[in-house]
């Protein structure tokens, strides 16, 4: 029997948020982060006869992500393929005139490592705030990662000020003991 | 009488409570002034505190992102769409 289940009723609210900042750390901007995430949903439930339960909803569905991101850089890539065909800039006719920055080897990027090691500690956290309860995670993402303010969560979820204090700290508790196992 | 509000000594909860807000530096000069005074003789909220303030600077650190809520919703009614033709 399988270990894991597919219920695609619940992809929205458990994965969402964990495959945009998977994504958005790699793409860099919004809306095609969005939209990359959109399209893995879609072609998740399409080729949904092909889960068999090895590897958790996760998982597989962020394998399907990978592939989406790797087409967009290909059709971002051919894209310009094409455009640099067109330039023509590197003929071997003549040494004047060669691009030689674009010989040279990109310099060392310095921050690669500590990007690889934030993007891992951001899923770490979308893990932990995964084990809160709906509610507790949803006001805590407004709060703590989207910064909304106090007042505009409070009008938005039609709760009371100290009703949120109770949740988030509630929340924070539960975080920082899940990061403290998992992380550190 | 003191009331509430002047109170000097304030309680764990209560010590709690103004450490979350000054989390988010929603606490003002006053509460600031008797977290840190009970913090001086109260060892368990001084561990709260601790881990409370690690949290913060994680999440700063880690850049972590996640979608709005309008445009989650969005993405949700997309999905729902989608979802029901393909049940049929």
């Amino acid at each position: 029997m399988p270990k894991h289940h597919i219920d695609p009723n619940k992809w929205i609210d458990s994965y969402s948020d964990y495959l945009f900042n998977y994504t958005i750390t790699r793409v860099k901007d919004r809306d095609t982060a969005q939209d990359l995430v959109q399209d893995t949903f879609f072609a998740g439930l399409k080729s949904m006869k092909n889960f068999k339960g090895e590897a958790s909803e996760r998982t597989w569905l962020i394998s399907i992500l990978k592939r989406k991101i790797i087409d967009h850089y290909r059709k971002i890539n051919s894209n310009k393929g094409k455009a640099e065909v067109r330039i023509n800039y590197n003929s071997d006719s003549e040494d004047e005139g060669d691009w030689l920055e674009e010989r040279v080897a990109d310099p060392f990027d310095k921050t690669a490592e500590d990007n690889l090691e934030n993007t891992e500690l951001g899923l770490a956290i979308h893990k932990c705030i995964g084990e809160l309860p709906k509610k507790q995670a949803q006001i805590f993402k407004m709060k703590t990662i989207l910064g909304y303010e106090t007042e505009a969560i409070c009008n938005e979820l039609n709760i009371t000020a100290s009703n949120l204090w109770v949740i988030i700290h509630r929340a924070r508790t539960t975080v920082a003991a899940c990061l403290e196992k998992n992380w550190f | 009488m003191m009331n509430k509000k002047n109170k000097i000594f304030i309680s764990c909860d209560e010590a709690n409570h103004k450490c979350d807000k000054s989390q988010y530096d929603e606490a003002s000069f006053w509460d600031k002034f008797k977290l840190t005074l009970h913090l001086l003789y109260c060892h368990a909220c001084r561990k709260y505190s601790k881990n409370n303030a690690k949290l913060t600077k994680i999440i700063e650190k880690s850049e972590v992102e996640c979608l709005d809520i309008k445009d989650k919703q969005n993405m949700k009614d997309c999905f729902e769409k989608e979802l029901k033709q393909h049940q049929n």
